[in-house]
């Protein structure tokens, strides 16, 4: 049985109101779905016959009270503590490709930094002409760009390397999230900066406790980077580093640098911590491959899954389900029901955006027979995710980071789902 | 009306001052215009800052510290996370040992069996450590902490010695050619296809683990922290 209750409703009180289900076709039709009859038809519920709150009586609105699940949530044996630890978007509960500001999965490495923006500046100094110094009202007087992007930690999927291991989308594929960000093209100020000839890589530095530093080459730098202050219209969240963030599409979100306070110019890297002792790629000859900045193509079906069971028995069956690929955009996504044999194209619907999240569905008529379900991705480079198997044999199971495997579903004939290895 | 026409005019004035401002300098091509927006930080703004360090030495403030000096530190202001031989406490990062086992079935990465240069020991400390108390060492306390983390892996073994600027960047870290550049293009070539299979791919499979047999997912309301 499976350790994973899945948010509002239960694995028991999934089962009970299945059973419940069946007894209702038989007894009272009416009763299909479950709830309180006082508030379904013939009878008119109490929200039709009384006035609700007014409006501004919640300034800045929220999920409703019935979607509490709907959460973030953290694996707490992985991390030594809080302030320096992941928690995962719930991707199992989200649909389309945008992903809520207070649902985008976490990583400090110090705590949430609070940071005044009054108090807040940016320094770009280094290998450059003209060393500035900025405010963020100063960086909002550049002009502007929006872009949607997706965001994945290299480590997103590092638990799954030797197995299944966790029992959910939410934990398997949650440090991802896709949003809009608006922001000052990076290369807009370091030509304001004016680089010189001999500068060659960013050393890009936070203003949390960690202070976190990385560094980014010049061609990245002034290809696609963005100094963001917007996450979906409004002001970055503390915990994606307002007030201002790097945005490095495609490439590894620890790159990403949130409260980001220095930029400094060089002609070498640094070999800083997070790119030396920690996201490089340990590989069986015991050689780690260092700077795998990008993010391969990756999907997975965020529902069914094992947080979102079938509820509904055999029928028609919609497959939800996201793919990615940090080198360009989805061309196609195929689904298999029979673990990777056979293979069905899926079907892209809404935006289909460059290094962003893209929806796919697959959509069939369930026997009600056990499954096992996969997505397949293939990008714009021509680029196929591989299988589980075909990455361990390049890589091993050492490596930690980049797990872009294909994953395995294994839908059961009660419409449980739990989260298995094929062979 | 005459607030309107004010603004006109100073609109006008930052156009005829602004139009060949960002003309004129452009320097070459490839660079884009300017806004003159923000400030030039000072020499004292930039120096607070600007505490990043690298293999080549570039960066390392000028200072001392020496085994002895970094061990009493140590066991003052690390060892309760990391251990008093930089073996780890539960979660906490390892810091030494782990030689010879990057191949094996539990690789154990520490700074003296996988850190590729001793100038990122500094660099980060001097970032984020000690961890929730960043910035409280001096410049010849990180150099004796690294001095002594650096004893902890073998790579110094002389209790006396001391570490200096002059002298960090000369030490050679044993990992330090273990690394390769990103070669995922070249060594994952046969990921890039025409047309992905799409029938009769690979033969019947079975299931071979199963998540739950493990039973390590959170449930809701269970705290379970520290478990292995």
């Amino acid at each position: 049985m499976s350790k994973m209750d899945s948010p509002r409703q239960s694995r028991r009180s999934f089962l009970a109101a299945g059973a419940g289900v069946a007894a209702s076709v038989l007894a009272k039709p009416a009763l299909a779905g479950g709830g309180n009859p006082a508030n379904q038809p013939p009878n008119v519920p109490e929200w039709t016959k009384s006035l609700g709150e007014g409006v501004a009586v919640r300034p800045y609105g929220k999920p409703s009270k019935f979607e509490k699940d709907v959460v973030r949530r953290d694996v707490e044996w992985l991390t030594a503590s809080r302030e320096s630890s992941v928690s995962f978007t719930p991707l199992h509960e989200l649909e389309g490709i945008i992903t809520p500001n207070g649902l985008c999965f976490e990583r400090h490495h110090g705590g949430i930094a609070e940071i005044d923006p009054v108090d807040h500046r940016l320094m770009i100094h280094g290998l450059v002409e003209r060393p500035l110094i900025l405010t963020l009202e100063e960086l909002k007087r550049y002009p502007r760009v929006n872009r949607i992007h997706f965001m994945e930690c290299a480590a997103n999927s590092g638990m799954e390397w030797r197995g299944a291991q966790l029992n959910g989308c939410q934990f398997t594929h949650g440090m991802i999230h896709c949003v809009q960000y608006t922001g000052v093209s990076l290369r807009t100020l370091l030509d304001e900066a004016g680089v010189k000839a001999n500068g060659k890589w960013l050393l890009v530095e936070g203003a949390d406790a960690a202070a976190m530093d990385r560094s980014l080459p010049i061609e990245k730098a002034l290809d696609d980077c963005i100094i963001a202050y917007k996450m979906n219209g409004e002001a970055l969240y503390p915990e994606q580093g307002y007030p201002m963030r790097l945005v490095v599409p495609g490439w590894q979100g620890n790159l990403w640098v949130k409260w980001l306070r220095r930029i400094k110019v060089g002609d070498q890297p640094w070999h800083t911590r997070e790119e030396t002792s920690k996201y490089t790629d340990l590989m069986p000859n015991g050689k780690a491959r260092r700077f795998t900045w990008s993010m391969d193509a990756k999907s997975v079906i965020t529902s069914p899954s094992p947080q979102a069971p079938i509820r509904h028995g055999k029928g028609f069956t919609i497959v939800s389900g996201l793919a990615w690929s940090g080198n360009g955009k989805v061309k196609r996504v195929d689904v298999s029901l029979d673990g990777g044999r056979n293979w069905w194209p899926a079907r892209l619907d809404g935006p289909v955006l460059d290094k962003a999240l893209t929806r796919f569905y697959y959509e069939f008529d369930w026997n009600g027979e056990p499954l096992l379900l996969q997505s397949r991705v293939q990008d714009d480079t021509g680029y196929v995710q591989p299988s589980k198997a075909e990455l361990r044999k390049i890589r091993g199971v050492n490596s930690i980071y980049h797990n872009n495997g294909i994953q395995t579903w294994h839908v059961q004939a009660n419409g449980e789902v739990e989260n298995v290895e094929v062979a | 009306m005459s607030k309107s026409r004010k603004f006109m005019a100073v609109a006008l004035t930052a156009c005829v001052l602004g139009a060949p401002a960002l003309a004129g300098q452009r320097t070459d091509t490839k660079s884009g215009p300017r806004y003159h927006i923000g400030r030039a930080p000072t020499a004292d703004e930039i120096r607070g800052w600007d505490i990043d360090v690298r293999p080549d030495g570039q960066g390392l403030p000028e200072g001392k510290g020496t085994v002895a000096q970094g061990e009493k530190l140590f066991m003052d202001n690390c060892a309760s996370c990391h251990g008093e031989f930089g073996e780890g406490s539960g979660r906490w990062p390892v810091l030494a040992g782990g030689k010879g086992s990057l191949t094996s079935d539990n690789p154990v990465k520490t700074v003296g069996s996988y850190w590729p240069y001793a100038s990122t020991l500094f660099d980060y400390i001097r970032h984020a450590m000690p961890y929730g108390n960043t910035g409280s060492l001096s410049v010849d306390e990180y150099y004796a902490l690294v001095a002594y983390v650096l004893h902890l892996n073998d790579v110094i073994t002389d209790q006396n010695f001391e570490l200096t600027n002059r002298n960090l960047a000369t030490i050679k870290m044993p990992n330090e050619q273990g690394f390769v550049m990103d070669d995922r293009a070249t060594s994952e070539k046969s990921f890039w296809q025409k047309d992905p299979c799409m029938k009769d791919c690979i033969a019947p499979v079975k299931i071979t683990g199963r998540a739950v047999a493990i039973d390590v997912t959170p449930e809701d309301g269970k705290k379970s922290r520290g478990v292995e």
